[in-house]
C-alpha cells in the first residue's frame, strides 16, 4: 500500500503572538505597579539624609497628618489589647476590646473613643476624625496613652516611630514630645524619605571615604 | 503576522535588469519574546520599592536640675530659630537685647543656614585650643517658633547631620524670640524652600 507523504512542516513557531502576550502583561504590570499602599491618613513625609530602613513590624507609630491631627497606631495586635485593658481600668473608658484590637489606628479623643470604634474600618479616614488631643498641655491625651503603650511594652524593646506630614505645624510636633518626655521615652525615631547627601557637604565626603553614618 | 509582503506590488523589472536575492523578512521575535518576560518579571519584584527610612532623635531629660545641665559656651553657641512661611533666622552667642545679632537666612541657596553653620564651625575650630576635639564648644540650639512647620524641623535636623554637627537641642522658643520672630516674618517675603 502506497502511503500519502505527509509535507514537511517547519518547526519554526511564530512567536508573534507570544511576544504580544508578553508585552501586554508587561505594560500591565508597569501600569499597575503602586509603589506605596494608600493609607487611610495621608502623610506626605519630609526627606533626610538617614540611610536607616525605618522597622516595618511590631511598630508603634504616632502619625501627624497636615492638619496637625495626632493618630496611634499600634502594630502588634496582642499588644493593643493589653493597652485597651489598661486603658479600660486606670481611665475606666470602656473600650470594647475585640474592636480595639481590630481598629488599625486610634484617632479620637476619649469621650469619642467609643463613637469612633464604631465607625466601619473602611470609612475611618484620617482627614474626618478629629485625632487624639495633644495640643492643650493640660489635657495631653498622648500622654496617658503613651504610658499604656509604655506598660505594654515594658521590659521590651519599643520602636517607636513618628511620622509627621511636612505641611504639619510645630505646637503638634511639640505636643507629641511632651507626651514621650512625660512618658520618659527619649529615643524614638522619625519616618522619612530617603535622599542623597548634598554634593560637597561633610557628610558627603564621609560616605565617599567609605565612612558608615553613625545612627 | 510578522512578515512583510515583499512580492512587490506591480511594479515589474525589465527583462535586462538582475533580480537581486529575495530575503526572507521574517524576524526571530524569541529573544524579544525573553527581553518581554525578563522585564515582567523585573517589574513584579519590585513592586515595594522606595522604603521609608528612619531619622533618629534624643530628646534631652527635662528633669535634670538646671545646675546640672550641660553648659554652653558662648562662643560655641549657635541658635536657629524658624518662622512661618519657610524663615528662618539665627543669633550666635546671646540674643543682644537690641536684637541687632538676630539675623535671618534661607534653608538653601543664597546666605543658606548651610553656610552659616560651616561658618560657626570653622570658627570654633580657628579658636579651639583642644587639638583632639577642635569641635568640643560647638552647640547648635534649635527653637522652632510656633508657625513653623514639621518639614522645617526635619530639614534642620537633617542639617545636623549632613554637616556633621554632634552636639545640638531642640528647645522651646523663648516669647521675646517668638516676638522678634513674628515681626520679622510680617516684613520678610515669603520664601520657598
Amino acid at each position: 500500500m502506497g502511503r500519502a507523504k505527509l509535507p514537511r512542516k517547519s518547526t519554526a513557531i511564530d512567536m508573534t503572538a507570544m511576544c504580544d502576550v508578553a508585552f501586554l502583561l508587561l505594560s500591565f504590570f508597569i501600569l499597575t505597579t503602586k509603589f506605596k499602599p494608600s493609607e487611610a491618613i495621608a502623610v506626605t513625609t519630609p526627606s533626610s539624609v538617614s540611610s536607616k530602613v525605618a522597622p516595618n513590624k511590631d511598630f508603634v507609630l504616632v502619625t501627624i497628618d497636615k492638619d496637625g491631627k495626632v493618630f496611634l497606631t499600634i502594630d502588634d495586635k496582642q499588644k493593643r489589647e493589653q493597652v485597651a485593658n489598661s486603658m479600660n481600668t486606670t481611665k475606666n473608658l470602656g473600650i470594647d476590646v475585640a474592636k480595639f484590637k481590630a481598629a488599625s489606628f486610634i484617632g479620637s479623643s476619649f469621650s469619642g473613643l467609643n463613637s469612633f470604634l464604631s465607625i466601619s474600618e473602611e470609612n475611618r479616614k484620617g482627614d474626618l476624625l478629629p485625632g487624639i488631643p495633644v495640643k492643650d498641655t493640660s489635657n495631653n491625651e498622648l500622654t496617658v496613652w503613651m504610658q499604656a503603650v509604655n506598660e505594654a511594652y515594658a521590659g521590651m524593646k519599643m520602636d517607636l516611630l513618628l511620622k509627621g506630614d511636612n505641611l504639619s505645624k510645630y505646637p503638634s510636633f511639640k505636643g507629641v514630645l511632651t507626651a514621650f518626655k512625660k512618658n520618659n521615652i527619649q529615643k524614638f525615631q522619625m519616618v522619612t524619605n530617603p535622599e542623597n547627601a548634598p554634593a560637597g557637604s561633610e557628610l558627603y565626603k564621609k560616605s565617599m571615604n567609605g565612612e558608615k553614618q553613625e545612627n | 503576522m510578522a512578515e512583510l509582503d515583499t512580492s512587490g506590488g506591480g511594479h515589474k523589472k525589465g527583462p535586462g535588469v538582475k533580480k537581486g536575492k529575495k530575503l526572507s523578512t521574517r524576524v526571530d521575535l524569541t529573544p524579544m519574546v525573553d527581553l518581554g518576560f525578563l522585564l515582567i518579571t523585573f517589574f513584579i519584584f519590585t513592586t515595594t520599592m522606595s522604603q521609608p527610612t528612619a531619622l533618629k532623635l534624643l530628646l534631652p531629660d527635662d528633669k535634670v536640675k538646671p545646675d546640672e545641665q550641660n553648659k554652653a559656651k558662648e562662643s560655641g553657641a549657635l541658635t536657629i530659630l524658624m518662622g512661618a512661611d519657610n524663615h528662618i533666622y539665627y543669633y550666635e552667642g546671646q540674643l543682644k537685647p537690641d536684637a541687632s545679632n538676630f539675623l535671618s537666612a534661607s534653608y538653601n541657596g543664597e546666605n543658606s543656614i548651610r553656610d552659616v553653620i560651616l561658618k560657626k564651625k570653622a570658627y570654633v575650630r580657628s579658636i579651639s585650643t583642644d587639638p583632639n576635639d577642635p569641635e568640643h564648644d560647638l552647640v547648635i540650639v534649635i527653637k522652632p517658633g510656633q508657625n513653623c512647620n514639621y518639614k522645617n524641623v526635619i530639614d534642620i535636623l537633617d542639617e545636623m547631620s549632613i554637616n556633621v554637627v554632634k552636639k545640638f537641642a531642640l528647645v522651646d522658643v523663648f516669647d521675646i524670640e517668638q516676638q522678634l520672630i513674628d515681626k520679622s516674618d510680617a516684613t520678610a517675603t515669603p520664601s520657598s524652600n
